[in-house]
């Protein structure tokens, strides 16, 4: 049984992937703790290939983990958590509304009925219009934002979001972190979040949570103070600017261990 | 920067739809059409000129005009649609077995692994085999009417409608079927949202293979052993030196060739809207 008041925690949480043909381990994520108290607002920042993605897919139980164990808070009712995927994972034999209703269809919610409740969605992400075309028709950041509408309309306790935003442009990606951070507070939403830009991960988060390079491990644990509701200036605040300092520089020690920083970083 | 800009470019005046060409003007200006056209019509007057100057003999190669009268006494004879409804009723029924046999079973061997260990080594045995080597076994077991020839065209049909559904199917991207599974898809839904569309191209090019062996199927069936069909057309007119009524035969089994593959792409164009227009094949 999950501790009260937790949405989401994982103990001692390790994985290594088994290559097939030659049957080696690769170590990918080691002995990760992580408690996410109900309502929270947590993102995962690290170097590529650390394991981000694949601790995800562990919390959302698309893969088995080798040790450890995850709780996950039942909600009483609806879906406990949705997933955003990192790349445009809609069907492409779907137009965009199905794409969106998905998640209905998928709790035996009618064809028509799914629709109607996606079309809301459709029109928060900036998509009304779209509703027929096909994903090839639409452009990169544009699949983005029918992705997280499609995460959004089974309305879920959590939402799992693996780089939401990396595709789109800087004004799109603000308004649509706005719009993250509207659907959060309003509906008290637990998120798990990850991202490669730090400042993205500080204006949105109460913590940010960082991992080491392969085999990822969480080095730190750091605690976002920042008062809400934040405006973009706070992004030139001196405490904002510090914390993001502190976070470049655990990252950038991890590439250099890594032997992958140039050599002018 | 300072203050110096440009002005704004006019808006541009493309308008939102192309206007149309009639089609014939279009056609017209295609070189590839015009080419094609002037190589189709030169050869067929080449042909007739060298059939009529005697230089081949028309006994075996008739000439256009030859064929075209065959093919004008051919359709006025009630003995030819018999005979064409033979072959028809021979390609239909068997194709249509291969595919609501082999669909289902592609698709189950491509989803539960087992299935398709235990089948894998007998679909590729029977794919290497040519299999209308097995006509003479079939006519014996079948007699020389349309059953033996509807079991060859299932034979070869079959096997080249099932192998590339299990293709399709092993390859369903994986991501897909995290999405759904991520969202608790039922079993049900996980098949008939993500591996049953997925896999569509795969039977499109399945069916494709599938109508050109079951073609070959009624062909060969019938001019090796029948008393029935087009393909008995065929081998009697080349017997009694008929080359145009030959050649008539053989036209019609090209072009309902033809009329097949439009048929495939047309349910091809009706499942895959959602390709790309560049990736359909
Ligand atoms: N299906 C897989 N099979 C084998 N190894 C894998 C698989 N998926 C990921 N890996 C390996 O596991 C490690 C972690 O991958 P993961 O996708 O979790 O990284 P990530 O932190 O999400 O990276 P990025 O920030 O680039 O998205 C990588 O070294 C990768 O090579
Ligand atoms: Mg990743």
């Amino acid at each position: 049984m999950i501790e009260q008041g937790l949405a989401l925690s994982a103990r001692g949480v390790r994985m290594s992937y088994i290559d097939q043909s030659s049957g080696d381990r690769l170590l990918a994520i080691d002995r990760i703790d992580i408690d996410i108290r109900e309502g929270e607002f947590v993102s995962i920042v690290g170097p590529s290939g650390c394991g981000k993605s694949t601790f995800l897919k562990i919390v959302n139980g698309l893969l088995p983990s080798s040790e450890g164990t995850i709780e996950i808070a039942q909600p009483d009712h609806g879906r406990d958590h949705a997933m955003v995927f990192q790349d445009s994972s809609l069907f492409p034999w779907y137009t965009v509304l199905s794409n969106v209703a998905y998640g209905l269809i998928c709790q035996g919610v009618p064809k028509k009925e799914a629709q109607k409740r996606a079309q809301p969605l459709i029109d928060m992400v900036g998509l009304r219009g779209f509703e027929n075309k096909y994903p090839y028709q639409l452009s990169g950041g544009m699949q983005q934002r029918a992705n997280l509408a499609r995460a959004l309309t089974v309305d879920p306790e959590i939402l799992l979001m693996d780089e939401p935003f990396a595709a789109l442009d800087a004004q799109t990606r603000e308004l649509m972190q706005a719009e993250l951070l509207r659907i959060w507070s309003e509906a008290n939403k637990t998120v798990l979040f990850i991202t490669h830009q730090i400042d993205e991960a500080i204006y949105l988060s109460d913590r940010v949570l960082v991992m080491s390079a392969r085999p990822g491990r969480i080095l730190e644990d750091i605690r976002i103070d920042l008062p809400r509701p934040r405006e973009l200036e706070i992004k030139r605040s001196p405490a904002f600017v510090e914390m993001a300092d502190h976070i470049w520089r655990l990252i950038s020690g991890q590439l250099q261990d890594d032997k992958l920083a140039s050599p002018s970083a | 920067m300072s203050g110096a800009s440009t002005p704004a470019p006019a808006p541009s005046s493309l308008p939102d739809r192309l206007p149309r060409e009639p089609r014939w003007k279009a056609l017209l200006k295609s070189e590839r059409f015009v080419l094609g056209a002037i190589g189709v019509v030169g050869f067929l007057i080449l042909w007739e000129a060298l059939a009529r100057s005697g230089s081949i003999n028309v006994q075996f190669f008739a000439s256009p005009t030859m064929i075209a009268a065959a093919g004008a006494r051919e359709v006025q004879d009630p003995g030819f649609w018999s005979d064409f409804f033979i072959s028809l009723t021979e390609f239909l029924s068997g194709f249509l077995v291969a595919i609501v046999l082999g669909i289902p079973l592609g698709l189950a061997a491509g989803w539960f692994p087992k299935l398709n260990y235990a089948l894998d080594p007998w679909l590729n045995f029977f794919n290497a085999l040519p299999r209308v080597a097995l006509l003479p076994i079939l006519v014996i077991a079948f007699g020389l009417g349309i059953w033996s020839k509807i079991a060859v065209v299932f034979l070869g049909a079959f096997f080249a409608i099932v192998i590339p559904t299990v293709q399709g199917v092993r390859t369903v991207d994986r991501k897909y079927l995290d999405v759904a599974t991520s969202f608790r898809a039922s079993r049900r839904l996980l098949f008939t949202s993500v591996v049953g569309l997925a896999t569509v191209p795969f039977i499109v090019t399945g069916l494709r293979l599938g109508m050109a062996r079951a073609l070959i199927g009624v062909v060969t069936g019938e001019l090796y052993a029948a008393t029935e069909g087009l393909g008995v057309i065929i081998r009697r007119s080349a017997e009694t030196r008929q080359g145009d009524r030959m050649l008539f035969g053989v036209l019609i089994f090209t072009l309902s060739g033809i009329i097949g593959v439009e048929l495939v792409r047309a349910v091809e164009r009706r499942f895959q809207k959602w390709r790309p227009e560049g990736f359909r094949r």
